[in-house]
């Protein structure tokens, strides 16, 4: 069970100390953390001395759970951890099983997963724009981000089956061939997408109530980012150069014209413009890929049966959220020994008190939107 | 108003005493209660229970209660082009003291599992639960070689519907929001299920087993 709101003691008299600190939760449930995260905040007035997020509110022990599982089972419930980037999270797993079996994906394998991962992470960035705004007050972004996400998740839905956990990609390849009409639909969204994203901008990007409520909020600077292992916007946001993409790149990357998104900031509208400026240049990949998919095979001849080699094995992909890393160790049979995940949002949160400590608990729900917190990914 | 004459679109040009003496509709979204034609008019008679049952069922207030990945298709169900207020759920609370039903969207693990009781608790009644997805009916992808997740949320909390899906489309979770409305509609609220099926609130806390 959680702590009781506490009034803190005089040490002396035991009587409550009215000009000290307060404590309170927030969280479990609460709309703004966007899960079920719980936060003890530590007050003096309306100024937070310390955040201390508490977790395990949804952890589904997923790690022990790959461990019974074959290497072409647990890759399904790797969709269920940041159901936003679903995509990506079982893009790293395959390339990490790829890797310990050394299959090579073909071509036509490789540009519809980039497809596919750059449209999940414009769906997600759509829905932290929308449910973003939506914490710091704004109702209207929520329906306007969802319109669009609409039309990826139909689009997901016609190739993949399902609209959300989509399971999509098995070691040597994608389960299916696209639909026939996929490259319509991706055309027409793109035509679609391109002028909302505009419209996105003139919401919310240039509203005066909107940059106070960011300029100058959760201050992180670049040394802190980075000893705190931050990855994705919230440490592109403080000028820390860490795109995996970019890096490391996988798959088709290396041949795809794209930038890296920079900005030296260090607060939370830094932050959102990272994740503004990453939809277009997503929007871009994706207009460069969508009329050059290679004829050839969606999938790589492999063994019914995958058995890895004994040895460790790790690879890492550029989620939505940061950098997303599997680590398998293998003892040669038809499951892994271990698998450690690494995933961006742990890390991301944090840096939440450092962000948080000195602002006023008005500005917590702006940093934690900003973060972009999806918790079954922290808690796994 | 029958069905036919809603078709017909003419429903004023058809006077009520021709429809014939007394009608009643099936339709379960209209007003509960017969309309007993007169020559000045109509006499509506009907039982207060159907009617607060009635009104009741059209204004649920969802709880916000998302853990995991149900919790975006409960959120595209409340988007613009699911759009769940057509049937009068969009007034979400995020307080349980305000809401009259929980959607289980989500797994719940062994910790969320005493948190969730107490939100329970702490709602008014008639209260009512919904479970969606596989994971809040029965553990669903979690089910085996887990040690955390709670195997249904109804080991926790009494549901009055489950929707199958992982995760379910909105129009699942619509549906089951209209299920609930026709069973809220049938007339039998929590305590009443309660004391049918004999349940037993779960103790929480420090008291004493008897």
């Amino acid at each position: 069970m959680y702590r009781e709101t506490e009034i803190v003691k005089q040490p002396g008299t035991g009587e409550p100390d009215v000009f000290g600190d307060m404590v309170i939760n927030i969280g479990p449930q609460h709309p703004s953390t966007h899960g079920v995260l719980h936060l003890v905040i530590t007050l003096n007035g309306e100024t937070i001395k310390k955040v201390e997020p508490h977790l395990g509110y949804i952890h589904r022990s997923i790690e022990k759970m790959c461990e019974s599982l074959s290497f072409r089972q647990f890759i399904y419930v790797t969709s269920k951890m940041d159901y936003l980037s679903s995509h990506i999270n079982n893009h790293a797993c395959c390339m990490c099983v790829e890797k310990g079996m050394q299959i090579e994906v073909p071509p036509r394998a490789q540009v519809i997963r980039v497809l596919m991962d750059e449209l999940t992470r414009l769906a997600s960035h759509q829905l932290w724009w929308g449910a973003g705004a939506m914490d710091i007050g704004a109702l209207t972004p929520f329906f306007h981000a969802f319109r669009e996400r609409e039309m990826i998740n139909d689009i997901m839905e016609e190739t993949c089956g399902t609209r959300l956990t989509m399971n999509y990609m098995v070691p040597g390849g994608v389960m299916t061939d696209i639909h026939p009409n996929f490259q319509n639909r991706v055309h027409a969204f793109i035509d679609h997408f391109k002028s909302k994203i505009d419209e996105y901008d003139e919401l919310l990007t240039g509203n005066v109530i909107f940059e106070n409520r960011m300029q100058g909020v959760g201050y992180l600077s670049k040394e802190d980012a980075i000893s705190y292992g931050c990855t994705g916007p919230t440490a592109r946001g403080s000028g820390v150069s860490c795109d995996i993409r970019k890096l490391y790149p996988y798959e088709v990357y290396s041949k795809l014209q794209f930038d890296e998104v920079l900005e030296t900031g260090c607060d939370c509208y830094a932050r959102y413009i990272v994740r503004m400026k990453e939809m277009r240049q997503s929007l871009s990949i994706v207009q460069q890929l969508i009329d050059n998919i290679p004829e050839g095979d969606i999938q790589a001849k492999t063994k019914a049966v995958l058995k890895l080699p004994k040895g460790e094995y790790y690879s890492r992909v550029e989620t939505a959220r940061g950098e997303f890393g599997v680590y398998i160790v293998s003892e040669g049979g038809t499951t892994p020994y271990r698998i450690k995940f690494r995933s961006p949002g742990f890390s991301n949160l944090s840096a939440l008190d450092q962000m948080a400590r000195g602002g006023k608990i008005g500005d917590l729900v702006a940093i934690m939107a900003m973060i972009d917190l999806v918790i079954p990914d922290i808690d796994r | 108003m029958s069905n036919d004459q809603i078709k017909n679109g003419d429903a004023s040009k058809t006077p009520p005493s021709e429809v014939g003496g007394r009608f009643q509709s099936d339709s379960p979204l209209a007003f509960p209660g017969d309309v007993h034609q007169t020559a000045t008019g109509g006499v509506l008679v009907t039982k207060l229970d159907d009617v607060i049952n009635w009104a009741r069922s059209n204004s649920l207030w969802p709880l916000v209660f998302g853990t995991s990945c149900c919790a975006i298709e409960m959120m595209s169900a409340a988007s613009a082009k699911y759009d769940w207020s057509r049937f009068g759920f969009e007034v979400a609370r995020a307080t349980p003291r305000q809401a009259d039903v929980i959607i289980i969207a989500g797994t719940i693990v062994n910790k969320m599992a005493p948190v969730l009781r107490r939100l329970y608790d702490q709602m008014g009644d008639p209260k009512y639960v919904i479970a969606m997805g596989a994971c809040a009916t029965s553990g669903g992808p979690f089910f085996y070689n887990t040690y955390s997740v709670v195997k249904g949320a109804d080991h926790v909390i009494p549901v009055d519907v489950y929707v199958a899906g992982c995760p379910p489309r909105p129009e699942a979770l619509i549906n089951a929001l209209m299920l609930l409305q026709d069973k809220i509609k049938k007339g039998l609220t929590r305590e009443q299920i309660r004391e049918e099926s004999k349940i037993v609130p779960i103790n929480i806390g420090n008291q004493k087993a008897s």
